[in-house]
């Protein structure tokens, strides 16, 4: 499926070309833009903000791959992330992590059948003097523990 | 005690409380010097960098060529990805500002017209704080071409942010440049330093954000003032960001050269329960751990923590209390470095990697008493092969946690079983007559 940014993204691209001398530099904030308007990154996606950044389709590929947050399939409407890393595990992460996992019935990378939900283990998140986290979509949850990490994901229809 | 960076005035993120907290002023105060003045004067200063190397601010700034015949760039790290350290976020949330004031004053004294500030992805809430603060700077006239009206003056310089996406060796500063300039971030070989050849070949400084927010209060008050806070080899504030097992974990503004006892009982209310410490990470989780025994006396600035055998990092103090599982926090911090080397330099992509399936295997009840030699000879052989710094900070951890904590990764491993046999079996079960598992005594 061709992939095209809408016109309100088009102008947002041009804004953002205008941060940098060169255009390649801009594929990072256009790989964010395409992901918001689209969902994820697909090879179609890839193809536009090539031509866009005026760069090698494969030089595109090499920084979605390279990143954690670019997705290379679709997530679910809720993409849950829970960090536990040290300092959140050290408060009870992998409790937290291990409850999320049964609720959801998926495992690291997974998305529900309905696609309401999707599930990452992630790296420190810069939360560590209010941990444990999660974070749900952009948003983050801070100070958890296991029943209050339930009520959130109760809370997300 | 004065706080420098996140003083404790309300509603700081607002730019008419920063205005008539004397904001800019020392923007104003350093356009009627020349250049060259105000590097001498955070040289003198003795600022040095809070992103972990701790290298002098001012001597960084030095080494930016002089003339106008190449472009010239800043970038502001703000990638923070380091476990354990939390502390650029809160500059982020209450003062923006005078992040953005220290980013003129630098730009003005290494000659920049352009300066980035790189923030992690995950911080979206932290990236948007920003940019309304940036938005709100342009349109009040404290940057872009509007500052010339704003200040007079010939001199201005544009701020935009960038937006990682949850890459850790973004922080490493050319890994951050390529990241900017949309490659894929690997990490430069150095020389040429970004100085000479950073940001588009072009002459490059990159200093965290904690360094630069401390910039105007230097300009303001003077060097000297500067100087005499804290320790006077590492002088002025640092934000620690204390987590893990204690009562209030948070960001604290202390002067360097605080004992880390005073850290951890005083300002983070000690551990709950009273339990013992076993174990500090007194810099982010790259850095030597320290055992609970030698903690008493440690000063947090760069000179007292290397001689007591660790490093400042980004002060980011986690603290394990007596009922820790060392090898379960040492496979986690290993497993972090698996995940986040980028794969350029052999040592540091496969040793990370094996030095997991060690610990796991230790973890697992497997272990051999020859594991524990193993992953100190695997930590051994990636520090001082790799192009960054990442393998230092994967091998560190290791290294330091399995000769201070000898005991605890002893008791977990068996003398009966030998690796080379073990190995051997691994090897022979890819064959076509697969043998039994090996039974464990």
């Amino acid at each position: 499926m061709e992939f095209k940014f809408t016109e309100e993204n088009i102008q947002k691209v041009e804004a953002v070309l205008k941060k940098y001398p060169e255009k390649k530099a801009a594929v990072m904030p256009v790989l964010y833009l395409a992901q918001d308007q689209n969902g994820y990154i697909s090879g179609e996606v890839m193809k536009e903000v090539a031509f866009l950044c005026e760069m090698p389709e494969a030089d595109v590929l090499g920084v979605v791959t390279f990143y954690t947050m670019y997705h290379k399939k679709p997530m679910g409407k809720y993409h849950i992330q829970v960090c536990t890393n040290v300092s959140c595990m050290l408060r009870g992460a992998y409790d937290i992590y291990g409850k999320v996992k049964d609720k959801l019935g998926i495992d690291n990378g997974g998305v529900t059948p309905d696609h309401q939900f999707s599930l990452e283990e992630v790296e420190c998140m810069g939360s560590c003097g209010t941990a444990p986290m999660i974070a749900v979509n952009e948003d983050y949850f801070e100070n958890l523990d296991v029943p209050s990490t339930l009520k959130i994901l109760e809370s997300l229809k | 005690m004065e706080k420098i960076v996140l003083p404790d005035i309300p509603n700081l993120h607002d730019i008419d409380a920063y205005l008539s907290n004397g904001g800019f002023k020392a923007y104003k105060k350093a356009v009627t010097q020349s250049p060259d003045d105000i590097i001498d004067q955070v040289k003198k200063s003795g600022l040095r960098g809070r992103g972990g190397a701790a290298f002098s601010a001012g001597l960084k700034w030095s080494f930016m060529p002089k003339g106008n015949d190449k472009p010239k760039y800043l970038c502001v790290n703000g990638d923070e990805s380091e476990p354990g350290s939390f502390k650029d976020r809160q500059i982020f949330e209450y003062n923006p500002f005078q992040l953005i004031e220290g980013i003129l004053i630098t730009c003005y004294a290494i000659g920049a017209k352009t300066a980035y500030i790189y923030i992690r992805g995950e911080y979206h809430k932290w990236v948007n704080l920003m940019q309304k603060a940036v938005d709100t700077a342009y349109a009040r006239g404290f940057a872009g071409e509007k500052m010339k009206e704003t200040f007079g003056g010939e001199f201005f310089c544009d701020i935009f942010i960038h937006k990682g996406a949850g890459a850790y060796i973004c922080g490493e500063e050319s890994s951050l440049m390529n990241s900017i300039e949309g490659k894929r971030p690997y990490p430069r070989v150095k020389p040429p330093f970004p100085a000479q050849n950073g940001l588009w070949g072009n002459p490059t400084t990159i200093n965290n954000v904690e360094t630069i927010t401390n910039v105007p209060a230097i300009i303001n008050k003077g060097w000297e003032w500067f100087a005499a806070i804290g320790e006077p080899k590492h002088p002025g504030t640092i934000l620690f960001g204390v987590s893990g097992h204690v009562n209030k974990p948070g960001v604290y503004e202390l002067p360097s050269g605080t004992l880390l006892t005073d850290i951890i009982y005083k300002y983070a209310g000690g551990v709950p329960g009273d339990k013992k410490i076993k174990c500090v990470i007194p810099g982010g989780s790259s850095m030597p751990p320290l055992r609970g025994d030698q903690l008493e006396g440690v000063k947090m600035d760069a000179e007292s923590l290397r001689a007591a055998g660790s490093a400042i990092g980004t002060g980011g103090i986690m603290v394990m209390d007596e009922d820790t599982d060392l090898v379960k926090v040492l496979a986690r911090i290993t497993k972090f470095y698996y995940h986040e080397s980028c794969g350029q330099c052999t040592p540091c992509r496969e040793g990370t990697g094996w030095m997991l399936k060690l610990l796991n295997r230790i973890l697992r009840g497997e272990g051999s008493t020859k594991d524990v030699e193993l992953l100190i000879s695997v930590a051994n052989n990636i520090e001082g092969n790799t192009v960054c710094a990442l393998g230092e900070a994967a091998a560190w951890p290791v290294k330091f946690m399995v000769t201070r904590f000898r005991d605890e990764f002893e008791a977990r491993v068996k003398s009966g079983i030998s690796i080379d046999v073990r190995n051997k079996v691994h090897s022979m079960r890819k064959t076509v007559n697969p043998i039994a598992p090996l039974t464990l005594n």
